[in-house]
């Protein structure tokens, strides 16, 4: 008969893909970054892959600290190019598992111009932005995704500028998984989070995710469990939605769900089947070094 | 009626969000008066019974600071 | 470990430098390269993009040089020797990224087929004028290692020489073209890859839980290990400790930074290479590099052929600058001439090197075409009839 201790493992599931020597981490209380963490170590697991080959690469900013504290092979790079740096990841080694985890500013603005080109690729990465409407790692400035009439540390007497509808961006640009989730989602989060990593092709994943220090403290939207709590509120799942009416404005309600989910051929599979065909034997394919 | 489930609690790790508090389905937990070394209020279980095992305070938890885990039946 | 003969174009060629340079990549082992076109550089990857597929190679256009630069570092963690091609406009772009291949201490090859500038510039004629830019052009403290080839023959043997240099020191390395030696059309002899040596990556064979990616060896340079081993590496930018993890703190930041500065300094010997010619009855030295060194020796010929005792002083590494040397030279010297295709760049680090100890003739060029040799044999003149200081 086993016993209670053999039954009751009071390790957290999570730790295992943690560097518990860096806890407790930097993120502030009520941040939604660590609670998609949550639900990519949950997907992980699910997911069942083999984790010495699954990387994580990072960008600047407070979401782009995940690499940090992952205990998996992960790469902090510079802002914006967290998708170049894991192309080139993926090509060196296309049996890694390549994810990138960044956030709204890293991933939408400095780094737009790659998201569009590795969506137009679709190459297989496992793109997770987290979107909490602000760049927080410096103070709270306006991003592409501050919804207008926001206070901002750059807008202090409002934004007026419309924000950016990732989603749609993403589609156009041709990203065959796209959904949006927000922290409080957490089921359906992990739920995408491994549908992607089970998936090849360019996958993009939204998460609305609060920022009680800058966001929602500047704009009078109370902590991180207010902004939970809206969410939970204002956030109607309309799965298959048009992209193009996935606005987001800063009160109000907002569409969340699994919106583009398509198979097309995969950057590397195109490749491969392309040289064959043109080179047939003398084709040589990547050799992966050691 | 026995619990069906259990949680574990890492009070330092906790900075007292409350979202486990305010998720937990069948409200198991609440805020403590007593704080950890950074200042925080971390939870502590005030209805043990009630308590499923579900895990979704360990899946809202920003901080690995809680996880739920089901009784062996 | 030598190169591999299937990959290798042993045998004679004509070609030009970014033709050579491409061959001298492949030989070299690199299987991975990014890029965005740009004059006069282009040809490398355009070569590199027909001969990766057959190779087991891999060249992807990114979206720009921003992409290209940190590409190539996501190639060498993923396990491919990896390589960069661009000219002015590109390498100011690249500079971050080279800064973040310095600190993360990515082995990686970024090649500058220099043009005329600033900006725009002249996209189809030579320069000289990135060469401060190549050991100073990112932010923060680093060092860099940088070699100047001055023919396509020489193009092939230094990029062979730059993968070597970048894995043993896990360094990025620069390799200064110009679009003179980038365009020119010269015999190549590529020997059998058996007599090519080529520097294996340090990879290390501790296991996971000993490895450190951070961790200084004897040479002070740390070893290496690939994602999708299992080391569960973590690499960042911000200032780090050993096991790769940020920790912001004066104290790891003088380590550190201290740490990549030495790591090329104590080999600075074995990195230096330059090419002396009759320097030992010298009263004058021509200092140069690239292509302005092919233009040199016409002047120096034409110096001699009026008994004036000149030698020739050729940098092939531009970066580390063999300074030391240049002192010893100036003990008994009286000048030294430094054409270049620039306002002053390494005329700069010869100024520097030789104080007051002789004196410095530079022969600038705003760039667009090369010297003419009687201006560098002007030059020499004025050095040969002047006193010392």
């Amino acid at each position: 008969m086993a016993t209670a201790t053999d039954e009751l493992c009071v390790v957290n599931p999570v730790e295992q893909f943690l560097r518990s020597d860096r806890m407790p981490h930097i993120w502030c209380p009520g941040c939604g970054i660590g609670t998609t963490v949550n639900c990519f170590a949950r997907a992980l697991l699910n997911a069942k892959l083999d984790l010495d080959k699954v990387v994580v690469v990072s960008g600047i900013g407070c979401s782009g600290r995940v690499a940090g504290y992952v205990d998996l092979d992960s790469f902090h790079t510079t802002h914006g190019r967290a998708i170049p740096f894991a192309i080139g990841l993926k090509l060196a080694n296309p049996e890694l598992t390549v994810v990138v985890y960044s956030g709204d500013g890293d991933l939408t603005a400095i780094g737009g111009n790659h998201l569009i080109h590795a969506a137009r690729r679709n190459i297989d990465l496992k793109v997770i932005c987290v979107n909490n409407e602000i760049y927080a790692m410096t103070g709270g400035q306006t991003a592409p995704t501050t919804p207008a009439e926001a206070t901002t540390a750059t807008s202090p007497h409002g934004t007026f500028e419309p924000a950016l509808n990732i989603p749609h961006l993403v589609e156009a640009a041709g990203a065959t998984y796209v959904a949006r989730w927000t922290t409080y989602h957490v089921k359906q989060t992990e739920k995408a989070m491994t549908e992607i990593l089970l998936r090849k092709g360019f996958s993009f994943l939204e998460i609305i995710s609060p920022c009680p220090t800058l966001y929602q403290r500047r704009n009078g939207m109370g902590d991180g469990l207010d902004a939970m709590k809206f969410y939970k509120e204002h956030a109607k799942t309309k799965n298959g939605t048009p992209t193009s009416e996935l606005e987001l404005d800063k009160l109000g309600d907002f569409i969340i769900g699994k919106f583009v989910e398509k198979d097309k051929p995969e950057y590397c599979e195109m490749m491969r089947q392309h040289y064959e065909e043109k080179l047939a034997g003398k084709y040589e394919q990547r050799t992966i070094c050691q | 009626m026995a619990a069906k489930g259990f949680v574990t609690i890492n009070v330092e790790r906790c900075k007292g969000c409350g979202f486990c508090v305010e998720f937990c389905p069948t409200k198991v937990l609440s805020l403590s008066s007593a704080f950890n070394s950074k200042g925080y209020h971390a939870p502590f279980v005030v209805q043990a019974e009630k308590c499923s095992g579900c895990d979704l305070c360990g899946m809202y938890c920003p901080d690995f600071a809680i996880f739920g885990k089901r009784l062996p039946a | 470990m030598h190169a591999d003969p299937k990959a290798t174009l042993t045998g004679v060629h004509f070609m030009n430098g970014d033709q050579a340079c491409c061959e001298g990549a492949i030989a070299a082992g690199a299987r991975f390269a990014a890029g965005y076109p740009i004059t006069p550089s282009t040809e490398v990857v355009e070569r590199f993009a027909h001969r990766a597929p057959e190779i087991g190679a891999v060249f992807i256009q990114m979206e720009d040089e921003l992409a290209s630069s940190i590409a190539i570092q996501g190639g060498a963690w993923g396990g491919a020797k990896s390589f960069t091609v661009t000219s002015g406009p590109g390498f100011s772009l690249m500079m971050e990224h080279i800064g973040y291949a310095a600190m993360t201490e990515t082995p990686c090859v970024f090649v500058d087929v220099q043009r005329g500038g600033p900006s725009t510039g002249l996209p189809t004629l030579p320069a000289q004028g990135d060469m401060m830019q190549a050991r100073f052009g990112s932010h923060g403290d680093y060092p860099m290692i940088a070699l100047c080839p001055n023919s396509p023959q020489e193009t092939f043997e230094l990029t062979v020489q730059a993968f070597n240099l970048a894995e043993k020191f896990r360094t990025p390395v620069m390799l200064m073209l110009d679009e003179c030696v980038g365009h020119m059309t010269e015999k190549v002899v590529i020997p059998p890859a058996d007599q090519i040596y080529i520097e294996p990556r340090r990879l290390t064979k501790k296991r996971p839980d000993e490895f450190r990616a951070f961790e200084p060896q004897g040479d002070l340079v740390p070893e290496m290990a690939h994602a999708g081993n299992g080391y569960h590496l973590h690499v960042t930018g911000l200032t780090h400790d050993e096991k790769g993890y940020p920790s912001m703190t004066p104290q790891t930041q003088g380590l550190l930074v201290k740490r990549l500065f030495d790591k090329i300094r104590v080999a600075e010997d074995k990195i230096l290479q330059y090419d002396e010619d009759h320097i030992d009855d010298a009263d004058v030295i021509v200092v140069s590099y690239g292509i302005s060194s092919r233009v040199a020796e016409r002047a120096i010929h034409m110096a001699r052929d009026m008994n004036i005792r000149v030698g020739r002083f050729r940098l092939i590494t531009a970066w580390p600058f063999p300074e030391r040397r240049l002192r010893d030279l100036s003990a008994r010297v009286k000048a030294f001439v430094v054409p270049e295709l620039n306002m002053g760049q390494m005329v700069r680090e010869v100024e520097r090197s030789v104080g007051r100890n002789a004196v410095t003739i530079h022969v600038p060029h705003a760039g667009g075409s090369v010297h003419r040799p009687e201006d560098i044999l002007a030059a020499i003149v004025e050095g040969a009839n002047g006193d010392r200081h």
